[in-house]
């Protein structure tokens, strides 16, 4: 029963995050002043790349690239908790399970791209690879004063300890909060650290040789993963939240971070890197230092 | 099945392989002026992610060794769109010595868009012809390049030097 519960979960999710990718097509285009496609367009996108009839493959590990990657992401829905409602699996660490399961994703696409031996693929996962030292160490280093404070590394329970609006963590730790929208913005991959895709200049990276139903699936690994990395924030700092109101709130995050991709050129990967290195650096560290001191 | 056609004819992923001039006139056809996007057709980076080939302008025999590389990467349903004079009787290059005349010749051509250049309405005009064709499943050059696959390569071995880049092995 649990099992078919998930499923359904994970096809809601994946609809989402689609009609998000639609609305974020939707809000760059009016932003440069022109109507856009429909908001349910990355469905028929997706929908299209798996009608593809013959789909090019590099070797084993290249078909199961994308695999990989989506299975990574589905599971971590199962920590994932929408707002108020229960996960399917909690317990005391499972943040930790979480970061690492985040890791999957481009791991699995780094495999699948590695055999297509192709360079621009090659020279995308080097620089996945390389900007994960510039988000990862400050997502980390953002969330956690909250698990401190509350004393927990479970999500779940770091949730429940929060009450209704004045006590939110983003509210009681605005240095970490703004550290973290920083790591976010890298976390999504979204200018001005779009390095690792950059259609311009390395011909979209990671996914060079994907077509047809790997594609698709890359697709639909980009659409879980919005709701994944923009919950997992929402969860953090904005507390228990009805399910309605938990998707509000990563819309509004998503919002944030489409709005910045619009206006923004992109970074070379070691200025990006130093960017984290810098100012988000320092946010979190003083965020850290504010909950040393508070207790 | 119905719903994978509905999408197929939605949503195209465009490769634009621009020889010249024609890269002149995509730019205001993608951007804020004539804006392509909303009829959900999209520039891609690789051959093998697009449905779409968009041949702008003259191909000379060198060029046209790489756009036949690039068709054959792409996955099937692909179309390809010719794009002006050049394309159907090579326009101001007729009497070239190494300029391709036709290019329906070498690769199977669904649509073409006449002129030199074509303003962006028609190309805008010839994507919803192509829209289309694909609903109503007359867009299907990509069939015929299977079908005749032996005439096709004897119709590019006669233009690429065979001896020098050895086709036939």
């Amino acid at each position: 029963m649990s099992i078919l519960y998930f499923f359904l979960y994970l096809l809601l999710v994946t609809i989402i995050g689609l009609l998000y990718m639609g609305a974020a097509r939707k809000i760059t285009a009016h932003i440069q002043n022109r109507y856009g496609p429909p908001v349910y367009q990355p469905i028929l996108d997706v929908l299209k790349l798996f009608a593809k009839k013959d789909t090019a493959s590099h070797g084993i590990m290249h078909s199961l690239g994308p695999v990989i990657a989506y299975t990574g992401i589905a599971a971590t829905l199962l920590f994932l908790p929408l707002g108020n409602h229960t996960p399917l699996l909690h317990f005391n660490g499972d943040l930790f399970v979480v970061l690492y399961l985040l890791v999957v994703g481009p791991l699995g696409m780094a495999l699948g791209a590695g055999e297509s031996a192709n360079s621009n693929a090659t020279i995308g996962i080097a620089r996945a690879l390389s900007m994960m030292l510039g988000y990862e160490i400050i997502f980390f280093m953002a969330t956690l004063p909250v698990f401190y404070h509350y004393g927990t590394a479970s999500i779940y329970r770091v949730i429940q300890a929060q009450g209704a609006f004045p006590d939110w963590a983003a509210i009681l730790f605005p240095i970490s909060f703004i550290a973290g929208l920083f790591a976010l913005q890298g976390l999504m991959g979204e200018k001005p650290f779009e390095l690792v895709v950059a259609p311009h200049e390395i011909a979209s990276g990671p996914m060079v040789e994907y077509g047809g139903k790997y594609l698709g699936l890359l697709q639909i690994w980009h659409a879980v993963g919005i709701i994944v990395e923009t919950g997992l924030f929402v969860d953090i700092f904005f507390g228990p939240q009805s399910i309605l109101w938990f998707f509000a709130g990563t819309f509004i995050v998503f919002f944030a971070t489409v709005i910045v991709n619009a206006v923004m050129p992109r970074f070379r990967i070691e200025q990006a890197v130093r960017f984290y290195w810098g100012l988000p650096l320092l946010l979190s560290i003083l965020g850290i230092l504010q909950v040393y001191i508070w207790r | 099945m119905k719903l994978f056609k509905f999408a197929q004819s939605r949503s195209l992923w465009m490769m634009h392989f621009c020889t010249g001039c024609g890269a002149v006139e995509l730019p205001p056809t993608m951007t804020s002026r004539f804006d392509m996007e909303r009829f959900g057709i999209i520039p891609m980076a690789t051959p093998r992610q697009s449905d779409l080939l968009l041949i702008t302008g003259y191909l000379t025999v060198k060029t046209l060794k790489r756009v036949v590389r690039a068709y054959e990467q792409m996955p099937t349903p692909r179309y390809v769109i010719g794009f002006g004079s050049c394309t159907i009787n090579g326009g101001m290059y007729w009497d070239s010595y190494n300029v391709i005349k036709k290019l329906e010749l070498y690769i199977p051509v669904d649509l073409y868009i006449n002129g030199c250049m074509p303003r962006p309405e028609a190309i805008i005009d010839a994507f919803l012809k192509l829209r289309e064709m694909i609903d109503k499943g007359e867009a299907n050059a990509w069939k015929k390049y299977i079908e005749n696959y032996e005439w096709y390569k004897k119709n590019q071995a006669e233009v690429f030097d065979v001896e020098k880049w050895s086709l036939k092995k």
